[in-house]
């Protein structure tokens, strides 16, 4: 870690927050707290420096306008580059899950992404909205993606990255696999809150963050529930 | 009326009183479907010969709509919408079924807002507030905002009443006025309705920079656009008028956002010149709206009904809520939106220290929820389960759309 307490610094909010992702940043913040871990969160607005000195960078979903702005800003800015090429965590959601590969589509436009992620997005032939289940790489060792899912694009992967999962209910990237990551990165199409579903892969993003492996256990009893609520309720809408 | 648009209108009105004798429902939508199947303007020709006034926006809509019904009352008989059917069927059937009027006080579904201008050329249209809400199938924010505007462009002559406080609503509320196409700009009347939720209008809707706020005032940090005075705000627990005169206002409903709903029906009777001071006391008659706010007794308990929809009125709802055992509900039917992600949108801890308790189909989305913000809570199965989990005296419930339509009709469809 960056310095005593754990850093998450919410990367523009005032573009990329479409829809409770504020979520990843409580969540976080929440079971760093509970392990006795001193934590600052830091909202960094489009019109503000982004510091390069922080553990964990989340960025959300958007919409298109706001979603090319926030790219130009983040290329011009460098921030994020720097911490990276430092070793911070990235975290991104649906459009902030785009704009970390090579390029994607906003408004009809092919538009630079910041090039951290092996991948490339355009549009896909119909939105995708709805329920989002996928079988975790193992290499990660958590458990099945939980999600919701709320995009008009598709993502292609290149050597440089692997999947999160492979798609079970849902579209993700392509229909096959959903997400990506490399080293400290990972992104995903599971839109907004997606940690609230997805405890363990939120303990993956504070292992990967502290460097500490064997984090205390947390009571995720209704965590379990609703995950195993929502298995049930796919599995009952697919049945013929 | 043509004869076709009479046999329509007749037919509408017997298919909405056979599917009320049938038990299945207020019959305002069939009604309105079938009058539009004969006469495809039927609506055009029902609004013919009425002033009418139209209310829009994300929140707010049924309560406004019906306080504005109340003043607009002044003047004579007003036909309205008034079991929320707020799409072009609904107005239809509540046309229809309400005779000839001489004046019209319609609720507008945001989405429908450009067609229903079309069809009834109305004398007014009251833009509320435009937020977040059921985004999985909504239009996105910016792009209502322009679908208004563009509708608005193509009907200079309605006179219109905005919300000074909401970015998104000014800038709907005022296309650019482009005299080679006759296109001359609206005449709009602001109000002043407070906003607690900002998140949706950070970035200006004109030119994608940052809007900057302090206190009530906001303007964009990179165009002309900013706050408008107001003509009409809510000032204490009155509403002052455009001529500076203060109106004390009593509802029978709960907080700051229905004094505003209040200043917002007061503004728009006066476009049909009704004088404030006729109308304030007949917004006091106005006790509960299709079961919001509505208070119910049982074994010892005041039940009263809250409905929220999406973020802002989730902080609405705190706000009105008295400090009391509290009943949370949610569900995500295709009413609703099938998508919780906005529940992390809203801050939960003005609920600390108020005994809690959930319930609906996504409870358990409200259970994970409510741990982050570290308030406790007990998760019941039914709603005789959570009135049976708290003291006498008074029950908040606070609910989204089909979960309160469930606990309405555990309550007999409390009006």
């Amino acid at each position: 870690m960056s310095t005593e307490s754990l850093r998450i610094v919410w990367i523009y909010p005032d573009l990329l927050s479409t829809y409770g992702d504020r979520g990843n940043a409580l969540i976080l913040a929440r079971r760093a707290q509970l392990r006795g871990m001193p934590v600052e969160v830091l909202e960094v607005r489009s019109d503000q420096r982004l510091p390069a000195t922080a553990d964990i960078y989340l960025i959300g979903g958007g919409e298109d306008g706001p979603q090319a702005l926030g790219a130009q800003r983040l290329i011009a800015d460098g921030g994020l580059h720097r911490a990276v090429a430092q070793g911070s965590v990235v975290f991104g959601v649906c459009a902030g899950y785009q704009l970390l590969g090579t390029s994607f589509f906003a408004k009809g436009t092919r538009c630079a992404g910041l090039e951290l992620l092996d991948l490339s997005s355009d549009r896909g032939p119909t939105r995708a909205v709805g329920e989002l289940v996928g079988e975790v790489d193992p290499r990660l060792g958590i458990p099945h993606l939980s999600g919701f899912e709320n995009h008009g694009g598709r993502t292609h992967l290149g050597a440089g990255v692997s999947p999160l999962a492979r798609v079970t209910t849902g579209v993700g990237n392509d229909g096959a696999t959903e997400g990506a990551w490399r080293g400290k990165l990972l992104g995903t199409y599971s839109h907004g809150p997606a940690l609230a579903r997805n405890p363990d892969l939120a303990d993956l993003l504070l292992r990967w963050a502290t460097g500490i492996h064997q984090l205390p256990p947390l009571d995720d009893t209704w965590a379990d529930r609703l995950r195993s609520e929502r298995r049930t309720a796919v599995a009952a809408a697919q049945r013929p | 009326m043509p004869l076709r648009a009479k046999v329509a209108s007749s037919v509408s009105r017997t298919a909405a009183a056979l599917s009320r004798a049938a038990g299945r429902g207020d019959g305002s939508v069939i009604g309105g479907w079938i009058g539009l199947k004969i006469d495809p303007d039927l609506l055009a020709h029902l609004s013919a010969g009425r002033a009418i006034a139209l209310v829009s926006g994300t929140n707010g809509k049924t309560t406004t709509t019906r306080l504005t019904t109340a003043a607009v009352g002044v003047l004579g008989r007003v036909a309205t919408n008034s079991f929320g059917a707020n799409m072009p069927t609904g107005h239809t059937s509540a046309l229809a079924k309400a005779g000839s009027t001489p004046y019209a006080v319609l609720e507008v579904d945001e989405h429908y807002l450009a067609q229903v201008l079309e069809a009834t050329e109305p004398h007014v249209v009251a833009l509320l507030n435009l937020s977040r809400d059921q985004l999985d199938r909504a239009k996105e924010v910016a792009m209502m905002a322009q679908l208004w505007r563009a509708a608005l462009v193509r009907h200079p002559r309605i006179r219109v009443v905005a919300n000074a406080d909401d970015p998104m609503v000014v800038w709907a509320a005022c296309p650019p006025a482009d005299p080679a196409q006759g296109h001359v700009p609206p005449h709009v009347t602001w109000f002043s309705a407070g906003q607690r939720w900002h998140d949706d209008s950070w970035v200006c809707p004109e030119c994608g920079f940052t809007i900057q706020r302090s206190g009530e005032q906001w303007w964009c940090t990179g165009c002309p656009l900013r706050r408008p005075e107001p003509h009409w705000t809510v000032e204490d627990d009155g509403v002052l008028d455009p001529t500076g005169a203060w109106h004390k206002i009593q509802l029978q409903l709960p907080g700051k956002v229905n004094l505003g709903n209040a200043a917002t029906a007061l503004a728009v009777a006066a476009e049909f010149g009704v004088r404030p001071v006729d109308a304030v006391s007949r917004l006091g008659t106005v006790t509960s709206v299709a079961g919001r706010y509505a208070q119910v007794d049982r074994d010892g308990r005041n039940i009263r009904l809250l409905l929220a929809k999406n973020p802002a009125s989730w902080l609405e709802a705190f706000d009105m809520a008295d400090v009391a055992p509290t009943l949370l509900s949610i569900n995500a039917r295709d009413p609703d939106g099938l998508d919780t992600s906005w529940l992390f949108d809203v801050d939960f801890s003005p609920l600390a220290g108020r005994q809690v308790l959930i319930t609906g189909d996504r409870a358990y989305d409200l259970a994970v929820r409510l741990e982050v913000n570290g308030v406790p809570f007990q998760h019941v199965r039914s709603f005789d389960e959570a009135v049976r989990a708290v003291p006498p005296g008074r029950l908040e419930v606070i609910a989204n759309y089909t979960a309160f339509q469930d606990i309405r009709a555990e309550l007999d469809r409390v009006n």
